[in-house]
């Protein structure tokens, strides 16, 4: 069906509002990254001392906006994210820039290669994603690799990739709430 | 969905330019994630000015929720305490007379002590801490095992000092900056420390495994001399840690030691002390390399 031009204002997406109101452009430009800070901050303050429980939040958050508003972020954005994201994850500095970036790049090239894609597909690619992206932090975090630590990664890898959707119900409400109409005009 | 089609490269060369360069900066800052990644790793303190900024803006949140931790842990305590009172009540009567007597032994023994010492003309060294401060955060999702603490070079903590809880050793200050520092827990898999058998003389490392866990290795190999609940206290070698301090109970045998678990939990302590390094002489005869020959003057100290 063609949708209409100007769709009538009970219809129109993220809320009616009214006829003088439209998206805040700070808003619609800053929710996502914002989120993506707060998601990599957050691990800081649980206490884990025996294995890494939490799942990698600031990186679900990033891959999840990636997934589902491809496009929005630019290709090169894992940098600055990934920086901070270093900053508090006890990792060594570069190392989220380094995977965020190729996160970025090997996301857009699977893109362009399979363009349809529904929540089944969505979660699988990132589910892959979340899998080797741990694998990979673990190696370059310069603890020694041995079968011990390759146990302890286990149930945070099953978590990350279980806990996915819920991320991604998370960004579909956050994305309501950064498009939604508020400011007014006139 | 199928991404929208505005980022199909057409004809358009301009759209053609702007996906190019796209890739083109993505994959320069991959490289250059690579190159800092790498010089962190070659280099482990070059970022850390940067880092402990970012942690010392962090720390102050981490206060709360240290407090709201404790706080949950206690009232969890409570309920099951009321679940359990009667029978425990009792138990607890007996350890405690049994640990009346010991603490007379302890005594004695501590006089004891004290005459010898005095005899051998040994200064009794008691080190005041230099902070008390709760745990702040760790690197929860990261392989490695970090904790924050909420004290730092203001409040002269330096890098090296061990951190210790009212049960026993908790790790040692790795990175500080202002207002706050890093501590390398025992659990990590960089973490070494010189331990003893609490009962005799058996010297040990405990390794940590990155799963929680200890693992002891005797220095000396041969018969295993180990049992299943054996508690091992630092032994004071190395110079950082003062000798006797809790850190582990053999949980499992293996050949060349056994397995240990923690003592001291960092999840379930509420407060924390930083204390100085035990013997910085030794710490910084440690630093020195074989190569380089003491002075006249370092070998007359």
């Amino acid at each position: 069906m063609i949708d209409r031009l100007d769709p009538p204002v009970q219809r129109r997406a993220y809320g009616s509002g009214g006829i003088n109101r439209v998206t805040s452009p700070w808003r619609a430009n800053s929710v996502h990254y914002i989120s993506i800070m707060i998601g990599s901050l957050l691990p800081l303050y649980a206490l884990a001392d025996v294995m890494p429980i939490l799942p990698p939040l600031g990186f679900l958050i990033f891959l999840g906006w990636r997934v589902m508003r491809p496009g929005l972020m630019p290709l090169w954005v894992g940098v600055p994210l990934g920086a901070f994201d270093d900053l508090f994850s006890g990792q060594p500095f570069g190392s989220a820039i380094l995977l965020w970036s190729l996160t970025m790049i090997v996301l857009e090239l699977i893109e362009t290669r399979f363009p349809w894609r529904g929540f089944w597909q969505d979660w699988f690619t990132a589910g892959l994603a979340i899998v080797l992206y741990i694998i990979a932090a673990m190696v370059v975090s310069g603890a020694t690799i041995q079968l011990t630590v390759l146990f302890a990664i286990l149930p945070q890898i099953a978590l990350s990739v279980l806990i996915y959707p819920l991320v991604a119900r998370l960004i579909a409400w956050l994305d309501r709430f950064r498009l939604s109409r508020s400011r007014r005009i006139g | 969905m199928a991404p929208p089609s505005s980022r199909r490269s057409s004809f358009s060369k301009k759209q053609q330019y702007s996906v190019f360069t796209g890739y083109l900066l993505a994959t320069l800052g991959a490289l250059a994630g690579l190159g800092l990644l790498a010089l962190s790793l070659w280099q482990p303190s070059t970022f850390q000015p940067l880092r402990g900024g970012a942690t010392d803006i962090a720390a102050p949140v981490g206060e709360a929720s240290a407090t709201v931790r404790s706080g949950g842990s206690s009232t969890w305590d409570t309920i099951t305490g009321y679940w359990r009172a009667g029978s425990q009540n009792a138990q607890l009567r007996d350890e405690v007379e049994v640990a009346r007597i010991q603490l007379a032994e302890a005594k004695a023994v501590e006089a004891e002590n004290r005459r010898l010492k005095a005899l051998l003309g040994l200064a009794t060294q008691q080190a005041d801490a230099i902070a008390t401060t709760r745990l702040v955060g760790s690197s929860s999702s990261s392989a490695r095992r970090f904790a924050y603490i909420g004290v730092g070079q203001s409040d002269g903590v330096q890098i090296g000092m061990p951190v210790h809880s009212e049960r026993g050793v908790i790790g040692r200050v790795l990175e500080t900056s202002r207002g706050s520092s890093r501590v390398l827990l025992l659990t990590d898999t960089e973490s070494v420390l010189p331990v003893r058998r609490a009962a005799d003389q058996t010297v040990a490392f405990a390794e940590g495994r990155g799963d929680g866990l200890l693992r002891i290795r005797l220095i000396n190999l041969g018969l295993n001399p180990l049992e299943v609940g054996d508690v091992f206290v630092t032994s004071g070698a190395g110079g950082y840690y003062r000798p006797g301090v809790a850190v582990a109970v053999l949980s499992e045998l293996t050949p060349d030691g056994g397995i240990a678990q923690l003592i001291a939990e960092p999840s379930a302590t509420n407060f924390v002390v930083v204390e100085p390094i035990y013997e910085p002489a030794a710490v910084e005869a440690a630093g020195v390399r074989a190569s380089e020959e003491l002075s006249d003057e370092e070998l007359a100290n």
